[in-house]
């Protein structure tokens, strides 16, 4: 759905993404885990146009992602990231609403339809957000901003999802549902979502695909089992791990070894 | 707050539009000439076809005097107004306003420059007191964005730079000034409408009008603007575009009232503020809103000013700047 191919971007003189591959594929989550400063979240937004690239073609849909407008990518690619600090007093539904502009006929003074409140109501819902639908979003938790900034990004019903830190603000069992989110999306609606995370061991669980990012390049790619390994690790990360099989599922389990 | 709908924008801006048309109509009744009420409301009604038994002095005052006055308070308080609430959506910053950022200076210096060197042609005035505008928005948004994007207290940094230097600028021309101008000079440079034009009524009123428009057939890119640039990129606007089409058109609002009016401050502080509190942050009611708020607010603020020491005048922009700046450290407080 989703490609990158040779990525390369620079800032200046420094080098954030070298010579980059990546394709997303419907029903797949693809996890992106790497050291600070590795060019993830760098990467997150070249995929989706907003950062220029030195070298190297995206190609959304078979298509080069530049030959297509502003609002034709919006609604094949939705992006929740740390988000901006508000300074506007707006309600949920009115944030989460902002997802729907991309399908406005008129985007100009067009107004939401009966639809846009539909998919926003539903996304609300499902992101447990229905008792804070006329809150104002800086009367919100951390937490439950993510979740706002998931529902809008859901709204857009966008195939492709770019998520960068998900979870960062989120507590246990909120992160769990946001990824079950996600993953159902994925499962059902045959869409593909790309997750810039920190923790390992829920890229584990919920990843089909991790990559792993060192210094803007792509060291390592391939399933949880195939990459999660303490030497890999160890090669990304300069730490010692402990890489067991996870008592329930099975998959890969990482704990840090940190000797006093 | 109830999400905007269509159908409450257009019963706010109707309530708003009638307001309005009563504000024109009973201040022009008010005034340092008293005149016979009924009279002047016939002679208004028939739009100047008829005098209603008013002498031709009344009339005149009516008609030549009052009236452009007030349409003229109302074209700049509708474009300082609609320009504030644009500024405030695209940088994300509830404080920006046309003359804190120096955005008036700019549009003055053109003015200025029009004054001095091409006085005889009056079309230089709106078209010197847009570039200056323009370029004044420009170098203050360039000099906001630091490293870690425009932070407001930045962005007003960035307009305190901009208002010092241009004032320097100013006080530069007016020493190519004669003596005799200068005292009306000063008394412009603070926002007034008493010796202002009526060649530039049209101009101001049609600029106004369309300035308003254009920014309003963009409020949803704006929503989306107001929460940050990346968000908006994210969801489909074309920043850059929208961005160019906000600067280019606030630009516009503000060099048409500088041009007619000098620097009536805090207008687009004051009045966006107060449309968002009362109807909501969407821009698709706001602007609109704003614009019509706008020159009712001036109206009342230079029917004040021309009528509390009468038949001495005081410019309209202190009597905003008494209102406004006590606002400003309000919002100042909570942002």
């Amino acid at each position: 759905m989703l490609e990158a191919r040779d990525l390369t971007i620079r800032y200046d003189d420094r080098t954030a993404v070298a010579d980059l591959t990546l394709s997303l594929k419907a029903g797949e989550i693809t996890a992106i885990i790497g050291p600070n400063g590795a060019g993830k979240s760098t990467l997150l937004r070249a995929l989706n146009g907003q950062i220029p690239r030195v070298s190297g073609v995206i190609m959304l849909d078979g298509q080069p992602l530049e030959r297509l407008n502003r609002r034709s990518i919006s609604r094949q690619i939705a992006v929740v990231a740390q988000e901006a600090e508000l300074r506007f007093p707006v309600t949920v539904l009115e944030f989460v609403l902002g997802g729907r502009f991309a399908w406005a006929t008129n985007s100009g003074w067009g107004w939401e339809t009966e639809r846009d409140l539909e998919v926003a109501n539903a996304v609300i819902d499902e992101t447990e957000l229905s008792d804070l639908n006329a809150r104002l979003m800086n009367e919100l938790s951390g937490g439950e901003r993510q979740r706002a900034l998931m529902a809008r990004a859901l709204a857009t019903e966008a195939p492709i999802l770019l998520l960068d830190e998900p979870t960062a603000n989120l507590d246990l069992s909120h992160q769990a549902t946001l990824l079950t989110l996600v993953r159902k999306r994925c499962d059902q609606h045959r869409s593909a979502a790309l997750v810039v995370t920190h923790d390992i061991n829920l890229a584990a669980q919920f990843a089909n695909n991790i990559t792993l990012m060192k210094q803007g390049r792509a060291v390592h790619s391939g399933t949880p089992q195939e990459v999660l390994t303490p030497e890999i690790l160890q090669e990304i990360f300069e730490l010692r791990v402990l890489v067991d099989a996870h008592p329930i599922t099975g998959g890969p389990r990482v704990t840090p070894i940190i000797s006093a | 707050m109830n999400r905007v709908t269509l159908r409450k924008t257009l019963i706010s801006c109707a309530l708003l539009g009638a307001v309005l048309l009563l504000a024109i109509v009973s201040m022009s009744l008010l005034g340092s000439e008293r005149l016979p009420a009924r009279a002047s409301l016939c002679a208004l009604a028939s739009l100047g076809s008829s005098a209603c038994g008013l002498t031709q002095d009344q009339f005149d005052i009516l008609f030549q005097i009052r009236l452009p006055r007030i349409l003229l308070a109302a074209a700049v308080g509708g474009s300082l107004a609609t320009a504030g609430a644009g500024y405030q959506a695209l940088l994300r910053n509830p404080l920006a306003e046309p003359y804190l950022l120096g955005i008036s200076n700019g549009a003055a210096v053109g003015t200025m420059i029009s004054l001095v060197f091409f006085g005889a042609i009056e079309w230089t005035r709106p078209l010197l007191a847009f570039s200056g505008a323009f370029a004044a928005t420009f170098a203050v948004y360039r000099l906001a964005r630091g490293r870690a994007g425009a932070t407001p207290e930045r962005l007003i940094l960035a307009g305190v730079i901009v208002t010092t230097f241009l004032s320097s600028v100013i006080v530069f021309v007016t020493t190519l000034m004669d003596a005799t101008r200068i005292r009306s000079f000063t008394f412009w440079l603070l926002g007034d409408l008493s010796g202002s034009s009526k060649a530039l009524l049209p101009v101001a009123i049609t600029i106004t009008i369309l300035g308003a428009l254009a920014l309003t057939l963009h409020a949803r890119s704006l929503n989306l603007l107001m929460l940050g640039e990346r968000d908006a990129f994210d969801l489909g606007v074309e920043v850059g575009r929208v961005r160019m089409v906000v600067f280019l058109v606030a630009s516009l609002l503000v060099g048409s009232s500088v041009a007619a009016s000098g620097s009536v401050g805090y207008v687009g502080l004051v009045v966006p503020h107060l449309a968002r509190l009362s109807l909501g942050s969407d821009n698709r009611i706001s602007i609109p809103a704003a614009a019509l708020g706008g020159a009712l607010f001036v109206i009342v603020a230079d029917t004040v000013a021309r009528t509390i020491i009468a038949p001495r005048e005081l410019p309209v922009g202190a009597i905003t700047a008494l209102i406004g700046a006590p606002l400003f450290i309000y919002l100042l407080k909570r942002v």
